[in-house]
């Protein structure tokens, strides 16, 4: 199966979950996620040989934060 | 995993929830659920108008789609900072074209940070060495959705800050017991100063996978790639800590957030910080500030 993050990719056996195969290739399953042969589905989905994975990086954000104070008394 | 309403394959399992979802009870979900907090925290109410800070990232235009699809007052506002080789910030604003022209009532405005004030915040970093870039373009964007919101007559900023965006901050606040900081990290900032617009995180008790599933299954085209300026940014990092402890812990997010705003709101936790600080105004621009002359940000193009 093909696995695509980024601008990686990774040929694994099918066979295994979703979740395995994040984990397999060293990422968090809560920082992605799935979407198989262009459909989002749950980390315990089972991939076959065939597929075609994509995993779709969550995490985004700078200290600036949006713009939103955090706290601080001015704007 | 199948959808725990209509047993059709599910696209999100929030574990913290114990619910998973299909793609339509999945939306549906997310939007009531964006909508009672709404509610639950008074933040804005119909007929008030809304000034919506938009990137282009995920959260921020699946926060347009849901507040246009409640029937909100709403209109958008994007910041043209001019970072990153003004590339990410041209692609950014590419993508909230592209949303408003595909949405029905999507009406938005943008400030061009060089065009109006004669730098783009990746000029002024060079210019000011020794100041991140992440802290101007804060200062910035804090400063220009404060003026667009009182000068519009608007009644509250929103932004599309979620849970993990909320946990990162509040753990890097008490890393270092930033108690004046940890007194005000809120939900709802309430306006202070009648030049200061109240500011609301609608998303505040979502995770970070779930608004980024949202744009997914409504097929909202977003800048998927991080903001140059972001890479190896402490508060990322912070996320994949927290989401090691949420791999570990099902719901330590949600927990180490929402039990903070309870023990603060409920019980009192860092209130005597709270001993209020005068907000006087800016000679230069009006606006709000602890300052005695100029606020940060005029300071910010005084020639030295
Ligand atoms: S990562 Fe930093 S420079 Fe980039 S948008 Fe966020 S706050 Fe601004
Ligand atoms: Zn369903
Ligand atoms: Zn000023």
């Amino acid at each position: 199966m093909k696995l695509v993050y980024r601008e990686r990719e990774w040929e694994l056996r099918g066979g295994l979950t979703a979740r395995a195969a994040i984990k397999k290739i060293g990422l968090d399953p809560e920082a992605v996620l799935v979407v198989r042969n262009g459909q989002l589905v749950t980390d315990d989905t089972l991939l076959h040989e065939e597929d075609e994975v994509k995993l779709i990086a969550v995490i985004s954000g700078g200290v600036g934060g949006g713009g939103h104070s955090q706290g601080r008394l001015e704007p | 995993m199948k959808c725990k309403r209509c047993g059709e394959p599910a696209v999100i399992n929030m574990r913290q929830h114990k619910l998973g979802l299909c793609g339509d009870h999945f939306t549906e979900w997310l939007i009531s659920y964006t909508e009672r907090a709404i509610e639950k925290y008074s933040m804005f109410e119909r007929g008030d108008r809304l000034l919506l800070a938009v990137s282009g990232g995920k959260d921020s235009l699946a926060l347009w789609d849901i507040l246009l699809r409640l029937g909100y007052d709403v209109e958008a506002l994007y910041i043209d900072l001019g970072i990153g080789d003004e590339q990410y910030s041209e692609q950014s604003k590419a993508k909230v074209e592209r949303f408003a022209a595909g949405k029905e009532g999507a009406a938005y405005s943008v400030v061009n940070v060089k065009g109006t004030y004669g730098k783009s915040v990746l000029e002024l970093a060079q210019e000011k060495r020794g100041r991140k870039v992440c802290s101007l373009c804060g200062l910035v964007k804090r400063h220009i959705m404060n003026r667009t919101a009182y000068e519009g007559g608007f009644t509250a900023v929103a932004t599309g800050h979620n849970l993990d965006d909320e946990a990162a901050v509040l753990f890097q606040n008490a890393l270092r017991w930033q108690t004046g900081y940890l007194a005000r990290q809120a939900p709802v900032l309430p306006s202070t100063h009648p030049h200061l617009a109240r500011k609301v995180k609608p998303f505040f008790r979502l995770y970070e996978r779930e608004t980024a599933a949202y744009a997914v299954v409504r097929g909202i085209d977003y800048i998927y790639d991080e903001c140059p300026h972001s890479v190896g940014a402490t508060t990322i990092f912070y996320k994949e800590l927290l989401n090691q402890l949420e791999e570990r812990s099902r719901g330590a997010k949600q927990q180490f957030y929402l039990s903070f705003l309870q023990a603060r709101d409920k019980h009192g936790l860092f209130q005597q910080e709270l001993a209020q600080l005068e907000l006087g105004e800016c000679e230069k621009c009006g606006q709000p500030t602890t300052a005695p002359t100029l606020c940060a940000f005029c300071r910010l193009w005084e020639v030295e």
